[in-house]
């Protein structure tokens, strides 16, 4: 149920609490619009989570699903107009960061909260060395100067294991491979030690040896800052290997929250079990892969009651007509699953159902 | 090294087949393409050459399908470029039906590409957005005027529509009035409507999500049944190449290092490289976490233009050893495996290719591979040699 209470309902006082007594980050209830010429998408419609210090949360969708628009709107880089944040809170320790002052809210994104977006050759600048992008932080953040800059700056690629930091600090971006430019975002993402990291599809682009290195990095690198990480992806593999407990998105509201291993041994919602079946699996080969039917909504036009009953093999006429709310997911005899949760009418016979994996 | 999905060993067993098979749609013989790299504009001159595909080869049955996976810039795209004649090698045959495609041209070349087709990674690009489906579908047909008589072509259109699972209604629909799957799905319409016996698919699924991935390759596997199509599947998603094909090969560097069926390659490899691939790969199943053996490779892919001597992956390779550097590794039965079953006994391009208990091993601690810059290779791993 913490995971993702909804608003109103009763929220048991959190257990791992930041110092000041509240979550590091809690996002209640988001509502994110784009008005567009072709009307009005709803993104974002009332996604709830939390993360805690020390803890993954993977939030898991596909195109469209509204994970990497939320993140935006928690760094505050909502693409604005268009986009519209039209409801909710996003809570960091306890401060509502919608209703903080500007200054406020840029001291917070700025040093306690950083992004890794995917493609960090867009994400960096390529006329400026990756040296002076780094120290820049300092510069700016802590008011270094530029000789004490660099020196930060070498000490950060060292310590996401850039080899011989030394001599590459005054090399620009595009003299760097495509992993090493994935470490150089991470540096400056952890340049000023933030609390919080928010990482979007960060090994997408990266082939699979690189993204094994990438994700290694990012888990020792958690640990021994202790800080929460929020990572945003679309690959189950990864998610599986690095989460501590995943939130699945589909347009734009969130399906289901669950520790990692509940989720993909009993699913408790009929879109996670379908996605669940539809990657082919290197451990396994079974002939014919379950496919989800259909396709992933136009946001313009969100279908009625449950945004995923024109895919669902359960739908029922209570799905075209109601909207289920997130159910705290209960075990057979009734105890609360703690950190469980479904946005489905019929989540106790998926529960059932779910085979042995 | 031909035969089609068997886990048995071959009913015959001759000594490596490689010559004289019965009658491969495709034999494709030491292929090789380089891109000159120059200097200068007036005076242009050679100063290297970028070696993305170097002797490559392999034979592909009917109703086959072979599976190419390997990193970015390892030269699987351009083997597709090559198969389908949009670039020429710089050496080797391609043979189809026994003659090869690389030295044909006008009349003879047409009538060939009728029966090799591609279907690209991209529907977002490889679809002319100005052109109706039906046109885009149809085109094949205006390049090859035999193939339907021009009354019937709009009838085949839906007929191939209906074919990939989409509404025949749509033929006068644009490209962009389509989702990402679905315009897959037009692009494999285009690839199929002249009948093809071979279909290259470079990466066909990469750009598309998951729950629609799974849609596109269930129709791909339903038309190769339908029709006895022939794939040579190209991607670097190792768990979908495993899924669709029957034999695999593994690319690193514009080589391959191991060729095998699927369960050769994914069971029982014995190339460094494909071991510390597959370990890498993530499996979405969090209880799998402890148990797996991870290899981490350190470094990153050589330049193409100038590729380690001797082995191509010695740089990054935990059991490296001066030979490496010498010799340039066959892609043959290992030696050490030489007499032995099946499974194991696979083509690998390694001098000191070995098995793995990779499959739920003993919890072993990560294996990580020395540091080495691209001029030393390493020195034995832990059970190297």
């Amino acid at each position: 149920m913490p995971a993702t209470g909804t608003r109103d309902g009763e929220r048991p006082a959190p257990e791992r609490d930041g110092p000041s007594g509240a979550r590091l980050l809690d996002v209640r209830d988001l509502h994110v619009e784009f008005r567009t010429r072709d009307g009005t998408v709803s993104a974002v419609n009332g996604v709830s989570y939390h993360v805690d210090a020390g803890e993954t949360l993977a939030v898991l969708g596909e195109s469209g699903s509204g994970k990497s628009v939320t993140a935006q709107a928690v760094m505050g880089i909502l693409d604005s107009p268009p986009g519209r944040i039209t409801g909710g809170e996003i809570r960091f320790r306890g401060r509502d960061l919608l209703r903080a002052s500007r200054e406020e809210r840029r001291r917070i994104r700025g040093a306690r909260m950083a992004m890794i977006f995917q493609d960090a050759l867009s994400s960096l600048n390529p006329v400026l060395t990756v040296g002076d992008q780094l120290g820049e932080m300092f510069q700016v953040h802590r008011g270094a100067s530029r000789r004490a800059a660099k020196a930060k700056a070498v000490e950060l690629m060292d310590r996401v294991r850039i080899p011989a930091a030394k001599q590459r600090v005054n090399d620009y971006p595009h003299q760097f491979s495509g992993g090493m430019r994935q470490r150089i975002m991470i540096a400056m993402a952890l340049a000023l030690e933030p609390d919080l990291i928010i990482a979007d599809e960060p090994t997408t682009a990266l082939d699979v040896t690189v993204q094994a290195q990438v994700m290694d990095l990012l888990a020792d690198l958690r640990q021994e800052y202790a800080m929460g990480l929020v990572l945003i992806t679309h690959d189950l593999g990864v998610v599986a290997d690095v989460a501590d407990r995943i939130a699945v998105m589909y347009a734009g509201r969130i399906m289901e929250t669950a520790p990692v291993d509940q989720l993909y041994r009993r699913p408790a919602h009929p879109y996670t079990r379908g996605l669940l079946d539809s990657v082919p699996r290197l451990d396994r080969k079974g002939r014919g892969l379950r496919a989800v039917r259909g396709l992933p909504p136009d946001l313009r036009r969100v279908p009625p009651g449950c945004e995923f009953h024109p895919r669902c093999p359960r739908a029922r006429e209570v799905c075209v007509r109601r909207r289920p709310p997130l159910y705290e997911v209960t075990g057979e005899d009734g105890t609360p699953l703690p950190g469980r949760a479904s946005a489905c009418h019929f989540w106790k016979d998926e529960l059932a159902d779910a085979p042995a994996r | 090294m031909h035969q089609p999905v068997d886990a048995e060993p071959p009913p015959e067993p001759e000594p490596p087949p490689r010559p004289g098979r019965p009658e491969p749609l495709l034999e494709v013989r030491g292929l090789q393409k380089l891109y000159p790299l120059t200097r200068g504009v007036v005076l242009r001159r050679r100063t290297g050459a970028v070696r993305a595909v170097d002797t490559v080869s392999f034979g592909l049955g009917r109703g086959e399908t072979l599976g190419v996976v390997g990193e970015s810039g390892c030269g699987k795209s351009t083997v597709a470029k090559l198969l389908v004649h949009l670039e020429r090698p710089t050496a080797g045959t391609v043979r189809y039906r026994g003659e090869d495609i690389t030295r044909l041209s006008g009349r003879a070349l047409k009538a060939v590409r009728r029966n090799i087709q591609m279907v690209f990674q991209d529907p977002y690009t490889s679809l002319n957005p100005r052109m109706t489906v039906g046109d885009i579908i149809g085109e094949p047909f205006e390049i090859h005027p035999g193939a339907a008589p021009r009354g019937d072509r709009r009838r085949r259109v839906r007929e191939l529509l209906d074919v990939v699972g989409l509404n025949p209604e749509y033929i006068n629909r644009y490209p962009h009035q389509f989702s990402g799957g679905q315009r897959q799905r037009i692009g494999i319409a285009r690839a199929l409507a002249l009948n093809p016996e071979v279909i290259v698919a470079d990466e066909p699924v990469s750009a598309l999500d998951v729950s629609v991935q799974a849609q596109v390759i269930n129709l791909m596997e339903r038309l190769r049944d339908e029709f006895g199509l022939a794939y040579v599947f190209i991607a670097h998603d190792l768990s979908v190449v495993r899924h669709i094909s029957d034999r695999v090969a593994v690319m690193y560097l514009g080589r391959f290092v191991e060729t095998g069926t699927d369960e050769e390659i994914y069971e029982h490899p014995t190339h460094p490289y494909t071991q510390a691939l597959l370990s890498a790969v993530p499996v979405p199943d969090p209880g799998a976490r402890e148990r797996r053996e991870r290899i981490l490779l350190a470094g990153d892919v050589p330049s193409p233009a100038d590729p380690p001597s001797g082995c191509r992956f010695r740089t990054r390779c935990w059991k490296a050893e001066a030979v490496c550097a010498e010799k340039v590794p066959e892609l043959a039965v290992p030696v050490a495996f030489r007499g032995r079953d099946r499974p194991v006994a696979h083509p690998s391009a390694c001098h000191f290719a070995e098995t793995l208990p990779l499959d739920r091993p003993a919890p072993r601690h990560v294996r990580q591979a020395p540091a080495t810059g691209p001029s030393g290779p390493g020195g034995p791993g832990p059970d190297g040699g």
